[in-house]
């Protein structure tokens, strides 16, 4: 490596770098907003935390027997701990280069946007004792903070394709999945992958995060459209004219996902990057706690 | 020159480009506009889509005429278009012009439209190749024919004068006309004047002569009088104009000395009336600091009138040394006195240490032998400032000790025992009477009646200042008046009775006249010629022809006849002028000026000075035509859709000019002030001042960083990127906290600064005051630091201050802390004290303190350094060594969010001190 190249690439390492606490701090700000209320598994298993005492039935060992509490009655009563057990959740953020497109620069990027959300669910199944980890063979899922540190150094890195396929190999079966994209690329990828998952007993979440002119294509005159890889172009003469026939391609892209989703069990939604990132947040932490049973 | 109507080209074949217009609309037409490139990740769903018709946009039909518009506009333009262009004067022929000003005061009003309009003729005359001479005849001089260039470059240097040219000043210019014939041109000021005749004849004589005359309207401003309790104004015009009100407006000084619009009316002319009157009722006190009154937007000095003495009437205080007697008026001290000054000066009576709050101007003590010495002190004092203190001898006076052995403060000569009585009943000799007034007596001029005669006068005693004190005296030489100059005020004591007792004196007029004379009252009317026969008048003021005030540096002094009498001119200036303590004024207008329009014979020219501009309109159609482009550009950006881009490039670097601080984080900038407010009020937004040294602000600016970061990850309080402010223009209210680190060259805030920043800590602010040096002084005076910290802080409003107290609330607003180091740890740390009844109760942990936040705290730990950390939360400086460091480090930060919980939740934590209390009572 020539030093100029060394020069540049470590000035690049720092500005990556320099990106990541920031985000990892708003991540954590983001994730304070909905840790509390949430915990344990709300039944009687292995745990650390006192659940509730039930009368002594035949099966259970002496052991078993909480004597305090028996010892204020007649009968032997057992102390049940709550359930703890580590689930392993598995993230996909699409990385493509789509993703990195914001209509007005007041908004985050898409790819921003979906980093956030990655992350800070990742932080708060941290914090909710699940295992936390990339689909692929990358990052395998694994607890603690040094983990969040790498799923933040993870998603710092950018792919130059300009869609990207889900990747649905190295799923554990029967965990958890959260797939975050705009779901603009080709939809049979897609297809293949949650089907894939759903093979595995895998459930999850699709989270399509779109930009506003995506939903409503403000656009007049003559125009040549882009992707953001500037690999696909297409011109018009009048902008105005595609709208309609835009949003309904757009309409049977979602129904496609949600219809997708379902037959797979999986769920399903769309988040603009123009709403707060609280509102995905928290319906996506709801649709994994939900989704533990 | 081609015409068309009134407007004229200079290059009229150009205008044959505008056949052109019609193709250029059939090309511009069949142009489609450019694509434009935009990015869009949704472009997979856009493949294969195709617009409904395959016709391009055209370009719209109004943005074609839009451009046709600007095209015409531009070759118009180019064509050289003048509106009204001037044509050749009729009739001039090669002849020298003579151009003729009356230039009196008069002519001031429109003075900048006759010199337009003389600027115009010589500019005329210059391509012509005419000679031109001036000749003005308020200051004629010898008029010489010269190339109207030169004359050109002069006639800014052309001036009125504030008088009229009289018949002395026409026989001069008579003479001062040049040789041979020529043509004239006389620029009237429109009054009627004798001399005008002989004048009209003489240059008739030698060609023809145009007279120019302004239709602007006239006004001349009487002298303002008193009479019936107000200020009587009255205003001609020269003729009469249908129905006007013009607005009179009293200029003067407000309290504290500054120039000010003290009073205004209107005058109200009948449509055929040439005079209108008013009246302004004022306080006297008002009414004295009257400098002149003025006709609104009216430049003139006729229309301007000064004020003298006959409008200030004098506060005058009377104290007599015995109470009226009931019935016996005539034998009260004051009786003549109150007679004498009433119409002239407000009286005011009372007790003396009452009355001298007041400041009267002149205080009469009337056979009053003793004064206390706390009143003689005031009264020296308020002597000493020019107060003028009049006493009257009497039976108290002669039999008091005052002014004996030595002579008193308060009397101007030493007096004899007794005095003396001459001519009674019960003495010999005849009555005595005045002698004449020598020259350097105030009452020099005045005529003695015979029948004023003295029996009885207090004597002084004669000493060597005896001589230069006596005003007035008796046929034998005994002082009658004697006066004393004390500070800038006098002591005068007249050595007779106030009433008729031991002298006629104040039965006669001359009592009247000598109390005018002392400035004691003041002058019921202009006084005439008679009146000031002898005195000399320095002129303090004067009038310029536009009726601006000018200081007369060095004009000789006047002679009181002339001054009422003579013409104004060279030697009499209209303006204010000044003898001993009286003021006269002398105005342009007086009470019998009429102003008479003036009538010029039938064979003479007489024209306004309007006329139509000439005027080039190329620059507006170019102008035009620039902005129809501007807003094509505009347009043909908002069809083709690039507008938003376009805007928002353009506002990001407008912004970017506007909000970008060229140094770092500066709060506010021109314009945008609103951007400042909304950012600063958005968020909790802490604060530093800006010292002007660039390292210890942005260190400041990333010690808040620091705090502010920590603040965020830690409590409640999500702060805003801290700013920097400016004291003097930036708004203070917006921020809960500011940090003031202190360097010993920061600029001291100005008063108005100072005013803000006592504003803020009422309402509740607080200062972090950080001296930053507690590593190598002690908290005080002895560093720099600290002696530039008390010079900042001393024009504040800032409460008795202590350490620290163990107990303060600052403590426990969030962390448990008993030090509080930055970047050092001394424990110097200053609040504002308890309060001095503040007592530990029994069984509470600490004291019920303050109910505020406290104004200021006061260090010199160097806590920005300590808190300072970059974008990446980074800490900027070292703090300690190690581990210990680092706690200490911990420490700062964690006083900083003591100190930001206590400025946003104020003594919450105090109140806690009441909770068992409170549990008690609601347990119950």
């Amino acid at each position: 490596m020539t030093p100029e190249l060394a020069l540049q690439a470590r000035a690049r390492a720092e500005e990556e770098a320099g990106r990541l606490p920031a985000l990892l701090a708003r991540a954590e700000q983001l994730a304070g907003t909905v840790l509390l209320g949430e915990h344990g598994r709300r039944r009687a298993g292995l745990g650390d935390d006192f659940w509730q005492y039930r009368p002594m039935m035949p099966g259970d060992t002496y052991r078993a027997i909480d004597w305090r509490r028996s010892g204020r009655g007649d009968a032997q009563f057992v102390r049940d701990r709550e359930w703890q057990i580590a689930q392993s959740v598995m993230l996909w953020v699409d990385r493509a280069a789509s993703m990195r497109f914001a209509s007005t620069p007041d908004l985050p990027e898409k790819a921003d946007r979906a980093r956030l959300l990655g992350l800070a669910v990742a932080i708060l199944l941290n914090r909710g004792g699940e295992r936390v980890g990339l689909t692929g063979f990358d990052l395998p899922p694994r607890r603690g903070n040094a983990q969040i540190m790498r799923l933040a150094q993870a998603f710092a890195d950018a792919d130059t394709a300009d869609y990207a396929a889900p990747e649905a190999r190295g799923m554990i079966p029967h965990s958890r999945a959260v797939f975050i994209s705009d779901f603009l690329g080709d939809f049979d990828a897609v297809s293949a992958a949650l089907t894939k998952a759903a093979d595995r007993g895998v459930r999850g979440v699709l989270v399509q995060v779109l930009d506003p002119s995506e939903e409503t294509f403000p656009f007049r005159g003559r125009t040549i459209f882009e992707s953001v890889g500037r690999q696909v172009a297409h011109e018009t003469l009048k902008a105005n004219d595609l709208r309609a026939r835009y949003l309904e391609r757009l309409a049977a892209r979602k129904d496609e996902l949600t219809a997708i989703a379902r037959a797979t069990g999986w769920l399903y939604t769309c988040h603009h990057t123009s709403e707060p990132a609280q509102s995905a947040l928290l319906w996506l932490w709801r649709a994994l706690d939900g989704s533990h049973g | 020159m081609t015409l068309f109507g009134t407007i004229g080209f200079a290059t009229p074949w150009l205008l044959l480009a505008l056949l052109a217009l019609p193709i250029l609309w059939l090309i511009l037409r069949a142009v489609p506009p450019a694509p434009i490139r935009r990015l869009f990740p949704g472009v997979v769903l856009l493949l294969g889509l195709k617009e409904d018709e395959q016709v391009s946009d055209r370009t719209p039909w109004w943005l074609l005429l839009m451009r046709m518009l600007a095209v015409a506009a531009i070759i118009i333009g180019l064509a050289g278009p003048v509106l009204n262009p001037e044509e050749d004067r009729a009739g001039a022929g090669n002849a020298p012009l003579l151009v003729v000003m009356d230039g009196s005061w008069a002519s001031a009003g429109s003075w900048r439209a006759k010199m337009q309009t003389l600027d115009g003729i010589l500019a005329q005359a210059g391509r012509d190749d005419r000679a031109v001479a001036t000749l003005m005849l308020t200051r004629p001089e010898p008029a010489v024919f010269q190339a109207a260039g030169t004359v050109q470059n002069r006639v800014t240097g052309l001036i009125p004068a504030p008088w009229a040219p009289d018949a002395v000043r026409t026989e001069t210019a008579l003479t001062a006309l040049p040789e041979g014939d020529f043509e004239t041109l006389w620029f009237s000021d429109g009054l009627a004047r004798d001399s005008r005749a002989t004048m009209l004849e003489a240059l008739e004589a030698r060609g023809p002569v145009t007279v120019y005359e302004s239709p602007a309207p006239l006004y001349a401003l009487e002298p303002a009088t008193f009479a019936d309790g107000a200020v009587q104004i009255a205003a001609s015009r020269l003729r009469p104009a249908g129905t006007r009100d013009i607005r009179i407006l009293a200029q003067g000084r407000d309290p504290a000395g500054n120039p000010a619009l003290l009073a205004e009316t209107t005058l109200s002319f009948e449509a055929d009336a040439t005079r209108a009157e008013g009246a302004l009722s004022l306080p006297a006190e008002l009414r004295a600091r009257i400098d002149r009154f003025e006709v609104a937007a009216s430049t003139s000095a006729g229309a301007v009138t000064l004020p003298d003495d006959s409008l200030r009437r004098r506060e005058v205080a009377l104290i007599a040394g015995s109470e009226n007697r009931e019935g016996l008026e005539l034998l009260s001290p004051l009786h003549y006195l109150t007679r004498a000054l009433a119409p002239t000066a407000d009286l005011i009576d009372g007790a003396l240490l009452d009355i001298l709050p007041a400041n009267p101007d002149v205080i009469v003590l009337a056979d009053v032998a003793t004064v206390s010495p706390a009143e003689a002190e005031a009264l020296l004092d308020w002597i000493e400032k020019g107060g003028m203190l009049l006493r009257f001898a009497g039976q108290r006076l002669a039999a008091s000790e005052v002014s004996r052995a030595e002579e008193d403060p308060l009397m101007p000569v030493r007096l004899r025992a007794g005095g003396r009585t001459v001519g009674g009943a019960m003495s010999w000799g005849e009555p005595k009477t005045l002698a004449a007034f020598d020259d350097e007596s105030p009452f020099f001029g005045l005529a003695i009646p015979d029948d004023v005669t003295v029996t009885a006068q207090v004597m002084a005693q004669p000493d060597p200042t005896l001589a230069s004190r006596v005003i007035a005296q008796l046929t034998d030489g005994t002082p009658l008046v004697t006066r004393k100059r004390e500070g800038q005020g006098q002591i005068v004591l007249f050595h007779v009775t106030a009433n008729a007792e031991w002298s006629s004196l104040p039965l006669s007029g001359l009592f009247v006249q000598m109390l005018e004379r002392l400035a004691v009252s003041s002058m019921a009317a202009q006084p005439d010629a008679a009146d000031l026969e002898g005195t000399t008048w320095t002129p303090l003021r004067v009038l310029d022809a536009f009726g601006g005030l000018g200081v007369a540096e060095n004009l000789p002094g006047v002679a009181g006849e002339a001054l009422v009498s003579a013409a104004l001119g060279p030697e009499l200036r209209p303006g204010l002028y000044q003898a001993e303590d009286r003021s006269l004024a002398r105005n342009v207008i007086g009470a019998e000026t009429t102003l008479t329009p003036a009538t010029w014979p039938d064979r003479i020219p007489v024209e306004g000075l309007e006329r139509a501009e000439e005027t080039p309109l190329s620059g507006y159609l170019l102008a035009f035509a620039t902005l129809l482009l501007v807003a094509d550009v505009i347009a043909a950006l908002a069809l083709s859709g690039r507008l938003f881009g376009v805007r928002a490039g353009a506002a990001a670097i407008l912004a970017a000019l506007l909000i970008a601080p060229p140094d770092g984080a500066r709060a506010q900038s021109e314009g945008g002030e609103t951007n400042f407010a909304t950012g600063a009020t958005a968020e909790v937004t802490l604060a530093h001042v800006l010292t002007g040294d660039r390292e210890i602000d942005q260190i400041a600016q990333a010690g808040l960083r620091g705090l502010s970061d920590t603040l965020y990850f830690r409590t409640s309080v999500e702060p805003g990127a801290p700013v920097g402010v400016n004291l003097e223009e930036d708004e203070l209210a917006f921020f809960p906290f500011l940090y003031w680190p202190v360097t010993p060259d920061q600029a001291t805030p100005s008063p108005a600064a100072y005013a803000k920043l006592n504003e803020y800590l009422r309402a509740g602010g607080m200062i972090l005051f950080d001296t930053r040096d507690s590593d190598i002084a002690r908290f005080g005076a002895g560093a720099p630091n600290g002696r530039k910290l008390q010079a900042l802080a001393a024009p504040l409003d800032i409460p008795p201050l202590e350490p620290v107290p163990d107990d303060h609330v600052l403590t426990r607003t969030f962390y448990l802390l008993q030090d509080f180091p930055g970047r050092y740890a001394s424990r110097d740390v200053w609040v504002e004290a308890a309060p001095p009844d503040a007592e530990q109760i029994e069984g509470m942990p600490f004291r019920n303190l303050n109910d505020n936040v406290t104004p200021v705290v006061i260090g010199g730990n160097d806590w920005a350094s300590a808190w300072a950390t970059d974008e990446r939360g980074q800490p900027l400086r070292p703090v300690g060594s190690g581990f210990t460091g680092e706690r200490q480090r911990e420490v700062a930060f964690r006083f900083g969010v003591n100190l930001v919980m206590h400025v946003l939740t104020g003594n919450y934590k105090s109140d806690q001190v009441h909770v068992p209390a409170l549990l008690d009572r609601l347990g119950q």
